[in-house]
């Protein structure tokens, strides 16, 4: 079971948490905080598990993380999981978040973490991994898009055109300047169709 | 309208959506709590708005605030609605948020269930989608039981995106609600068994694997340490199957210890807990202590030292082969400072002291150094967890003192003043021991003449104890004073040459056996002992919660389990000794541990073990130089002997036998290495016929200790899944509807035997020739029916709208009849009986073999009921025949059949018929007839089901029947949602001539204790061949307060009770002239009234009822001549009061 799934930035800022059992605010911004803690300190060319975070569950559960450009990617989970499988998996949803952003970075995930959270919705469920196909995925995730557009309709055409001239007010909107610096670098990989 | 959306949208632009939050958040980064603070009122407010757009953005930018720890469970009734929006965008935000923020403890959760229903069987799968996805996060036992049917149905959709979903969320229903794992689990086997699962499942199947090697192969690429990590891990799994092959990478796995990445030194330090062996033992050990030297950072060393303590005492320390090492290891542990777990080193040394009897003299030397040397374990007592040690050390050389050297030496560094700074609990170990060396100490010196020695112990003890009298701990402080008198009485003695050590020694005499952990788990409970019976009435809540037990002791305590016995007051300790002895030496069944007591050491075994000689010099030196080092120098060398001395042997025996097996020169086998002492490790103790069972190894907080369940057991009645129904009981299949069949739902569900008897039924119907064959063909279909049920029962659905497309695919089934599924799945039997019974009244026929019931012919619709009624007239006779207490399942029959049993049990005289339902309105096209049927509150509200029968009188077809009331203040049909408070309900199905069919309404009522009359319409049109025309029918629904009552069974002490209690008013009420026997009178009540026979004395009864909302009825009726009089109480007048005259109109009109 995956018990925890965390997004946080260089810093610590959370950007995406998602947690599988309850755990109150604070508690939840303690553990966030304390996997920063243990996860930041490690070198890069160090394995990506890390075990025995205090809070989460205790001995059993481990941190499966990756480090991309300015996230990490932080899964909680426990002993019956695959690391590998894991790791894999916060590669397909980092190449999935890739794709659905066209070329993500860190500004994608802090605007739209509402998206995040659904495309994550079709990989994990519950704490179980629902999928792993990454075209399977994109297609259930574009297919909702589209439900919602169509439900928009008209009516929410002038709520665009109006989010769309907010944006454009916005120098430090996401992919105008430096992309080269923020964007997630997603490795080289032989592609999953 | 349009307008009114457009508007909305328009005003929704100016609105905050959630990337202005973000952008907000960003721009205030000084004073962001202020900002976030200011955004969170204004969310309120759009909380507050109509408008659900508004809302589903507040309640997604109130999800963001969540993440960043903000507290949003104020909002969770805003989530609710914006998950049960009609469009999928909001929704979506509102499962979402529900997922994030819901938990066991949101009560607003409840709520959720019928929406999340309702998604579950949306015709869209992405709300189905959303709904499971959300349900997976926030499932409550609740939830699970309520919809595990449901999910279950979806196990079979047809879009492989749902099952997939669905299958994996069956999982958390079973973790919430195990009782569902063994109905669900032959469907959920099948659909992992599916050899035709679809392409999609197989190639899922390609495809992940496909990603792992890909995976891997990355991984290989950039991340090194990951592969070597992995290795690690899967070498540990190979280690559980293949040992021997792991044990040669042991120097490889040393060397993991050495790298700079505290994952994998963890994963290389699990590995060695399995791979250690006698041989190897003291080499890995020496290695991680030189580890444990060299570590920095606590965390670290502190896991090596449990696992240095892990792998030495593993499974009854078997691979020890040298206790006085082992002894040593934990002393030189002792030189850890700053580690939490001191703890963990004392009860080791505690477990070894006691259980090696061998080791004993080594142990209490060495813990005498230690004691000794108290001051450099006590630098800093706050952050020092070590100090520990010396609570064992203190016991030890106590309890096993007659191995001491110099007792007198110990116990004055055992009273020396820096001892007060020590943990109180420590403290007191000191005292007592204290006490039990100077015990040995008298022993030792008296017979001497010159008892010298002897005064000046005791004049130490006088002298140094005061210091511990005041001290702040209580247990230290009543040992101290209590030891202090006792010695200064033996003083007194002592001045007076009397020989007092005899008696003081016996104060400690007696041996403490180990006991097992499990050892109180295991002690049978015995025969008649109820432990969870209450022995006092049970405390009031609040009580208990100021009751709770304080720490008595110190809060360390518990982690010693072994030691506290120590804490006993020694002479309730002594007398239990004694006790225990008596107790054990009277038992033939109980081995003695040793014959003869420990105080006494002159056990011969004892005294030919061999004990390896070592430089005394060097072990009892703490501080000095690691001497674990030199026992394996000796060890080795011990070995290389014993290596030789049985070549020797071995040569001598090949000299003998010639060429017997020559090759025995390869590496020693584990069995070869004979450990340096013939330690007996004392077993611990269990409790005389204590099980043998391996259950106790589970551990307690695994939360898949519930699903430890046996799925081959067939299933029983009651662990069926509930259906969601307006009688939980009882459910009716949409095919049988067709038909006007009612048929209860065990139908379905019985097992053969049951059906079986069913058939019996029948066949006895069958002695009626008139109707033979059609209920032969009936029962055909009705066994068909039986087999390809489940399927549709699951989707009954108390709202009336959209039922489900059903899966069975009859070609008969005709519109009407899905449509009637959701309203009409439940039809009680006996009310279709009772229903024929009124009509009796309008054609009546007698019948021959059952004089005084009556047989309605009106209709051949009413077939199928003459049926039921039969059945349900020989079951009465079966009962009475067996005057047995047969209790029926059917609830609906709850109101008629088993309150008439309540009142027939004794009696032989059959009941009149009776029957609940009434003329609701008449006129010639139509006849209404119905009975108000209750289901009790499970939320807040009250709901009332009124079930009609319609029946066309006339020879058109009538259509379209549309079902209205004006709703009043208190009682409300319950329409589907999105519909108007004045739009009637469709009545779902059509009849033709003659035909009759019967629906359910639900109503919501608030207050029961008036009774209530709704005015109400009934519209539909005639359709004739030539002509159709719109007609109409009013009619008045007349709720009684009778109505809200509800059978419920009550034992007479309860009854007792609750009309001690106090709290209930009474009433009475006089019947005159009533002529009918009292136990018809009493069936009436039942039946009617919804009472039940609490207790009957010869013409005296009581009578027990509960409304829907809880309110107790308690009846006392008594009658002499003609005279009935009825007392009554109730904590509710005004309803008892219309009760009453409920009830009086009921005998006033037979």
């Amino acid at each position: 079971m995956i018990k925890a799934i965390l997004i946080f930035n260089n810093h610590g800022k959370p950007r995406l948490s998602k947690f599988y059992e309850h755990y109150t605010e604070d508690t939840e911004q303690q553990i966030i905080r304390e996997t920063f803690h243990l996860v930041s300190k490690r070198d890069e060319n160090i394995c990506n598990f890390l075990e025995g975070g205090l809070l989460i569950g205790g001995s059993d559960n481990k941190l499966i993380y990756r480090h991309y450009a300015t996230l990490y990617f932080v899964f909680c989970v426990d002993s019956s999981e695959s690391e590998l499988g894991i790791l894999d998996l916060i590669q397909v949803l980092v190449e999935t978040l890739d794709k659905c952003f066209e070329n993500v970075c860190e500004l994608d995930l802090i605007f739209h973490v509402d998206k995040v959270h659904n495309i994550l919705a079709e990989m994990v469920m519950g704490g179980m991994v629902l999928e792993t196909n990454m075209s399977e995925i994109i297609t259930q995730v574009e297919a909702q898009g589209k439900m919602e557009k169509s439900e928009a309709g008209i009516t929410g055409a002038p709520a665009r055109a109006v989010s769309a001239v907010k944006n454009m007010n916005l120098p430090e909107m996401p992919k105008n300047i430096n992309i080269g610096d923020i964007s997630i670098k997603v490795p080289n990989l032989p592609s999953f169709k | 309208m349009a307008l009114k959306i457009v508007k909305g949208s328009i005003d929704r632009m100016f609105d905050k959506n959630l990337q202005d939050l973000v952008r907000g958040i960003r721009n205030h980064k000084e004073d962001e709590a202020k900002y976030i603070s200011t955004c969170i009122d204004e969310i309120k407010q759009e909380l507050k708005q109509d408008n659900i757009a508004v809302k589903a953005n507040a309640v997604c930018k109130l999800t963001y605030l969540q993440m960043l720890g903000y507290d949003v469970s104020w909002a969770a009734f805003n989530i609710v609605e914006v998950m049960s929006s009609s469009k999928f965008t909001y929704k979506r935000i509102g499962y979402l948020a529900a997922s994030q923020c819901f938990h066991e403890g949101t009560d607003v959760i409840m709520l959720t269930t019928n929406q999340i229903r309702k998604d579950l069987s949306s015709p869209n799968q992405y709300d189905t989608g959303v709904a499971l996805t959300g349900l997976s996060c926030f499932v409550t036992p609740d939830l699970a039981r309520d919809l595990a049917n449901d999910i279950m149905t979806l196990m079979s959709h047809t879009k492989p995106y749902i099952r997939k979903k669905a299958v994996l969320i069956m999982y958390k229903v079973f973790l919430k609600y195990p009782e569902s794992l063994r109905p669900a689990f032959p469907r959920l086997k099948e659909k992992l068994e599916d050899p035709d699962p679809g392409t999609d499942a197989e190639s899922h199947l390609v495809e992940l694997l496909h990603n792992r090697v890909v995976a891997l192969i990355s991984l290989r690429r950039c991340d090194f340490f990951a592969v070597k990590y992995l290795g690690l891990l899967a070498m540990s799994k190979i280690l559980k199957t293949h040992p021997k092959s792991v044990q040669s990478h042991k120097d490889l796995i040393l060397q993991c210890l050495d790298d700079k990445d505290e994952s994998i030194r963890l994963r290389a330090l699990d590995l060695l807990y399995g791979m250690v062996s006698k041989k190897n033992l003291m080499e890995i050990v020496k290695k991680l202590m030189l580890h444990v030297d060299k570590a920095e950072g606590t965390t670290y060393r502190d896991e090596l030292l449990t696992k240095i303590i892990d792998i030495c005492s593993q499974s009854n320390f078997q691979y020890i082969t040298n206790f006085e090492w082992y002894i040593s290891i934990l002393v030189e542990l002792t030189r850890l400072e700053g580690t939490r777990h001191g703890h963990l080193i004392a009860s080791q040394m505690l477990d070894v002291a006691i259980r090696v009897k061998a080791i004993r003299g080594f142990a209490v030397a060495q813990m005498a150094t230690l004691l000794d040397n108290a001051h450099l374990l006590t630098g800093n007592t706050q952050r020092n967890g070590i100090c520990e040690v010396l609570y064992a050390a203190a016991w030890i050389c106590g309890e096993f003192s007659e191995h001491l050297e110099d007792p007198m030496q110990t116990l004055e560094a055992m009273l020396r003043p820096k001892v007060a700074t020590l943990p109180g609990h420590i403290q007191a170990v000191y005292v007592q021991n204290a006490a039990k060396l100077f015990a040995t100490v008298l022993q030792k010196h008296e017979g001497e003449t010159e008892s010298q020695a002897a005064q000046e112990t005791s004049q130490l003890l006088i002298d140094r104890l005061p210091l511990f009298v005041q001290s702040a701990n209580l247990e230290v402080q009543e040992r101290a004073s209590c030891i202090l008198q006792l010695v200064k009485y033996i003083q007194k003695l002592q001045q007076k040459n009397v020989e007092v050590a005899e008696e003081v020694t016996a104060l400690f005499a007696g041996e403490l056996n180990p006991v097992a952990p499990k050892a109180q788990k295991k002690v049978p409970i015995p025969e008649g002992l109820d432990l969870d019976a209450w022995i006092n009435e049970p405390p009031s809540e609040s009580e208990s919660e100021d009751e709770k037990p304080k720490a008595v002791f110190a809060k360390e305590e518990p982690k010693h389990s072994r030691s506290r016995h120590t804490e006993v007051d020694e002479k309730e300790l002594a007398r239990r000794r004694e006790v225990r002895k008596q107790e054990q030496a009277n038992n033939p069944f109980y081995i003695k541990a040793s014959p003869s007591s420990q105080k006494v050491y002159d056990a011969p075994g004892v005294e030919h073990i061999p004990v390896v000689q070592i430089d005394l010099s060097v072990p009892l030196k703490v501080p000095g130089m690691p001497m674990s080092d030199q026992y394996l120098k000796l060890e080795e060398e011990r070995r290389q002997k014993e290596k030789a001395e049985r070549k020797k042997e071995k040569k001598k025996k090949r000299e003998k036998r010639g060429k017997e097996r020559k090759a025995d020169s390869g590496p020693e086998s584990e069995e070869d290495i004979a450990p340096a002492h013939q330690v007996d490790i004392v077993t611990e103790e269990m409790p005389e016929n204590a099980l043998p069972s391996d259950d106790d190894d589970k551990d307690p907080n695994d939360p898949h200790k519930a699903l430890d369940i046996d799925l081959d057991k067939p299933l029983a009645d009651s662990e069926k899944l509930p259906v969601r129904t307006h009688r939980p009981e009882l459910l009716k299949s949409p095919a049988e509807d067709r038909d006007s069949e009612s048929v209860p739902q065990e139908t379905k569900k019985k097992s053969g035997k049951e059906k079986k008897e069913k058939k019996k039924d029948k066949e006895k119907d069958r002695k009626r020739s008139k109707e033979e064959k059609k209920k032969k063909k009936k029962h055909k279909v009705e066994e068909e029916l039986l087999e390809s049920q489940p399927e549709e029962a699951v989707q009954s659905e108390e709202t009336k709208e959209a039922a489900a497309p059903p899966t069975s695919t009859s070609a008969e089934q005709e519109v009407c009849v899905l449509m009637c599924v959701c309203l009409q799945e439940v039809t009680a039997p006996s009310s279709a009986a009772a229903a024929v019974d009124t009509s009796s009244a309008t054609a009546p026929e007698s019948e021959p073999d059952e004089p005084k019931d009556t047989e309605p012919e009106d209709t051949k619709s009413s077939k199928h009921k003459k049926k039921k009624q039969k059945k349900e007239k020989e079951e009465k006779e079966k009962k009475k025949k067996k005057r047995h207490h047969h209790h029926h399942q059917h609830h609906g029959d709850a109101g008629g059949e088993d309150s008439v049993q309540n009142g027939t049990v004794e009696e032989e005289e059959p009941l009149p018929p009776m029957s609940n339902y009434s003329l609701l309105a008449e006129n010639s096209y139509i006849k209404m007839v119905s009975v108000y049927d209750i289901q009790g509150n499970h939320q807040d509200e009250s709901k009332v089901v009124v079930s009609v029968i319609f029946e066309n009188k006339s020879d058109s077809f009538l259509k379209s029947m549309e079902f209205n009331v004006l709703d009043s203040l208190n009682s409300k049909l319950q329409r589907p949602e999105g519909a108007g408070a004045h739009d009637s309900l469709t009545v779902p199905f059509q009849l033709p001539p003659g035909v009759s069919n019967e629906a359910r309404f639900v109503f919501s009522v608030q207050s029961i204790v008036m009774p209530q009359k709704l005015k109400g319409t009934l519209t539909f049109i005639v359709k004739s061949d030539e002509s159709s025309t719109h007609e109409k029918l009013d009619f008045k629904l007349h709720f009684t307060c009778t109505s809200y009552l509800i059978t419920t069974p009550c034992y007479s002490d309860a009854y007792a009770k609750l009309l001690e209690s106090g709290d209930l008013k009474g009433s009475s009420l006089r019947l005159e002239g009533i002529n009918m026997p009292f136990h018809h009178l009493l069936a009436r009540i039942c039946f009617h009234h919804h009472f039940s026979v609490v207790e009957r004395i010869d013409s005296c009864a009581s009578m027990y009822s509960r409304s829907i909302q809880g309110h107790h009825v308690c009846l006392l009726v008594k009658t002499s001549d003609q005279t009935v009089s009825i007392d009554a109480k109730c904590d509710e007048p005004s309803l008892l009061g219309n009760v009453l005259d409920e009830i009086k109109q009921t005998f006033s009109k037979c």
